[in-house]
C-alpha cells in the first residue's frame, strides 16, 4: 500500500497538530469552563461585595480612581486569572510532555519541528485563555461591571496578559530538571505578583522600592490595561505602553522557550 | 542495492563526553540491521542522529539519500521510530493515539483512520481501541508504540530496544510481528542488548562499545570469527578462587574466562573439556556444554558482559 507523503509545507506543520490538541481539549474544557465560572463569582462576592462594602464605607474611592471596590478589583481579577491559567497550562503539562509522558519526543520523531510543537502548544494555551477570559468577562457583565464598547477588548487583553506569562513559564518548565522548581516559581513569582501587582490595591500604596518592583512585573501592566478597558477609561498612550511591555515578555519568553525546548529534544 | 543509511566517521559529543566516537555504518534496503551493545554504548545517540532528531557533531550522514541537517522533516516523514521508552499520550485512547500521530505526517483523516484500524489488527489491539493508554500493560503499550511507528508506512523502521522490560510471551509476539514486517520488505534498524533478540531478528550486526565499532557481520559470522564452536560453563563453590582455577584450566581450551559466578572454557568440543576437568582432579558443582552465542562474542571483544 503506497501512502502519499505530502511535502512538509513551511508553515503547514503547526496545523497538523490540530487533531491532537482537539482530542486533549475535549477531555478538559468542560471542567475548566465550570471552574472558571465559579471561581470569579466566588472572588467577586467575597472580595468585591463583602470586603468591598468595608472599603467603600471607609472612603477609599478617591485613591481607587473614583471606582468603588468591586469595580476596582474585578478587572484586576480578570488579569490575574489569565496569569494563573497561563502559568498552570505552561508548567506541569510542559514538564509532563518532556519527562513523564514524553509526548514531545514522539512529536519530534515526526516531520514536526521544535518550533511547530511550541507554537502548537501555545495555540492550545491561547484557546484556553480565550475561553476562560470570555467566561470571566460574562461574569463581570452579570455583575454589571463592564462598560461597552471598550470592555470587549478586555478579553484579547487578558489573553495577551496570559501569553506574556505563558512563554517564559514554558521556557522555565523546559529548562527545569525537577518539578520542585515550580514550587519556587509559585512562591517567588506567582503569589507575590498576584498580591502586589495592583489587582487588590493601587501599587502607589507600596513603599517606593516595592512599587518599582511591582511596575516591572508584567502582571502590573496587565492589570492596568484590563482595568482601563473594563471600566471604560482607556488611555491610548499608556495602554500602548502596557501592550508593548507585555509583548516584550511574550516574545522574549518565546525565544527562550524555543531554545530550551530544542536543547531538550534535539540534544 | 540502495543504501538507506550511510554514515562515515559519525561522532556525537555532549559537552565533554563523547558518546559516539567515529562510526561507519551502511544499512541496505530490505535488511534487518542491529546495533548490539551494553547500555551507554552510544547506540541510542547513533539512532537519534539517523532519525534526524539530533545533529551529528562531525562526520557525514545520509539517510534515504538526504542530509538530516537540512532535510529533517522530509526524512522523518519517511521513517518510523519506536523509541526506547514509550512516548504515548496517556490522556488519549489507543486509537486516538494513532489518529493524531498520523496527522503529524500530514496524512488525510480518512487515510489515517483506515491505516489505524489495519495497524490495530496487525498488533492485535483491535479490542482495546477505545481503552485509555494508561490502562494498558507494558507489553500492550509497546505493541501500540510499534503500531504508531508504522502509521506512515515507513521505508525504514527504527526500533530502540524494542523488547526491553517485556515478559517472554510479549517479546515473542513482538518478534513475530517484526519478522512479518521484515518478510514484507520493511528495512529494520534496531538496537538491543539482548543477544537472542539480535540472533532472532538481525541479518547483520554491529557490536558497539564505548562509542566505537568493535565488530561487524552476521550473527553466525561474528560467532565463527570471535568465539569457539562450543563453550563449557563450570560452576565451582563460592569460596573457590576463579582466577586461579582459570589458570589451571587454560590448557583445556582455546580461551578461558573467569566470571564472578562461573568459569567459561571456550573449545571446539565442550565434552572433551569436561573430561579434561575431571582428569585434572577438579570437581565443579555443575557443568554445562553449549554453543557459543553473541554474548560470548561480546565478552571476548570487550572483556565485559552484555547483561544490564
Amino acid at each position: 500500500m503506497a501512502l502519499t507523503h505530502p511535502p512538509p509545507a513551511r508553515n503547514g506543520l503547526v496545523w497538523r497538530q490540530l487533531d491532537h490538541w482537539r482530542a486533549r481539549w475535549r477531555r478538559t474544557w468542560r471542567g475548566s469552563a465550570i471552574t472558571n465560572f465559579v471561581l470569579p463569582v466566588l472572588y467577586l462576592l467575597a472580595m468585591g461585595v463583602g470586603l468591598g462594602s468595608y472599603v467603600d464605607d471607609g472612603g477609599a474611592t478617591a485613591s481607587l480612581g473614583g471606582a468603588d471596590y468591586l469595580d476596582f478589583i474585578a478587572p484586576g481579577l480578570l488579569a490575574t486569572a489569565a496569569m494563573q491559567n497561563a502559568v498552570g497550562a505552561s508548567t506541569w503539562p510542559v514538564m509532563g510532555a518532556i519527562r513523564w509522558d514524553k509526548t514531545y519526543y514522539a512529536m519530534i520523531a515526526t516531520p514536526l519541528r521544535v518550533r511547530d510543537i511550541l507554537i502548537g502548544n501555545l495555540g492550545l494555551v491561547t484557546a484556553r485563555l480565550t475561553l476562560t477570559a470570555a467566561v470571566f468577562w460574562l461574569v463581570l457583565a452579570l455583575f454589571g461591571i463592564v462598560v461597552l464598547p471598550w470592555a470587549v477588548l478586555a478579553v484579547p487583553a487578558a489573553v495577551l496578559v496570559g501569553l506574556a506569562h505563558a512563554t517564559p513559564c514554558f521556557a522555565y518548565a523546559a529548562w527545569l530538571d525537577r518539578e520542585t522548581g515550580f514550587m519556587l516559581l509559585y512562591r517567588v513569582g506567582v503569589v507575590p505578583m498576584f498580591l502586589f501587582s495592583g489587582a487588590f490595591f493601587p501599587v502607589s500604596q507600596l513603599p517606593d522600592a516595592l512599587e518599582w518592583l511591582a511596575r516591572l512585573m508584567p502582571l502590573y501592566h496587565g492589570v492596568e490595561l484590563v482595568r482601563g478597558l473594563v471600566l471604560g477609561t482607556p488611555e491610548l498612550l499608556g495602554d500602548l505602553g502596557h501592550v508593548g511591555y507585555l509583548g516584550v515578555w511574550c516574545v522574549g519568553g518565546f525565544v527562550l522557550a524555543d531554545r530550551m525546548l530544542a536543547r531538550r529534544l534535539e540534544g | 542495492m540502495q543504501a538507506l543509511v550511510e554514515a562515515r566517521g559519525l561522532r556525537k559529543s555532549y559537552g565533554t563526553v563523547e558518546a559516539v566516537r567515529g562510526i561507519d555504518v551502511t544499512v541496505r534496503q530490505g535488511e534487518a540491521f542491529g546495533f548490539l551493545g551494553p547500555n551507554g554504548a552510544g547506540k541510542s545517540s547513533t539512532m537519534r542522529m539517523i532519525a534526524a532528531v539530533s545533529t551529528a557533531s562531525s562526520g557525514s550522514l545520509r539517510v534515504l539519500g538526504l542530509d538530516p541537517a537540512t532535510d529533517g522533516p522530509e526524512i522523518r516523514s519517511r521513517i518510523g521510530v519506536c523509541p526506547q521508552e514509550n512516548t504515548l499520550d496517556s490522556e488519549l485512547t489507543v486509537r486516538e493515539n494513532l489518529l493524531v500521530y498520523g496527522r503529524f505526517f500530514g496524512l488525510a483523516r480518512p487515510e489515517v483512520a483506515k491505516r489505524a484500524d489495519e495497524l490495530l489488527a496487525f498488533v492485535q489491539l483491535t479490542d482495546k481501541s477505545a481503552a485509555r493508554v494508561e490502562e494498558l500493560s507494558g507489553g500492550l503499550k509497546r505493541r501500540l508504540t510499534v503500531a504508531r511507528s508504522l502509521i506512515n508506512n515507513p521505508e525504514l523502521l527504527m526500533l530502540d530496544e524494542p523488547t526491553t522490560g517485556l515478559d517472554p510471551q510479549a517479546r515473542h509476539l513482538l518478534w513475530d510481528r517484526l519478522f512479518r514486517l521484515k518478510q514484507g520488505g520493511t528495512t529494520l534498524l534496531l538496537t538491543t542488548h539482548y543477544m537472542d533478540e539480535a540472533e532472532q531478528l538481525c541479518d547483520r550486526l554491529m557490536v558497539i562499545d564505548e562509542g566505537v565499532i568493535v565488530a561487524e557481520g552476521s550473527p553466525v559470522e561474528l560467532i565463527r570469527d570471535h568465539s569457539s564452536r562450543e563453550v563449557c560453563e563450570l560452576r565451582f563453590g563460592v569460596d573457590d578462587d576463579h582466577e586461579q582455577l582459570a589458570h589451571r584450566l587454560e590448557e583445556l581450551g582455546e580461551r578461558v574466562e573467569a566470571l564472578p559466578d562461573r568459569v567459561l572454557v571456550y573449545a571446539r568440543d565442550g565434552e572433551q573439556v569436561v573430561r579434561g576437568v575431571h582428569e585434572l582432579g577438579l570437581q565443579p558443582r555443575s557443568t554445562l556444554v553449549r554453543r557459543s552465542t553473541l554474548e560470548d562474542v561480546f565478552l571476548r571483544l570487550t572483556g565485559r558482559s552484555l547483561a544490564d
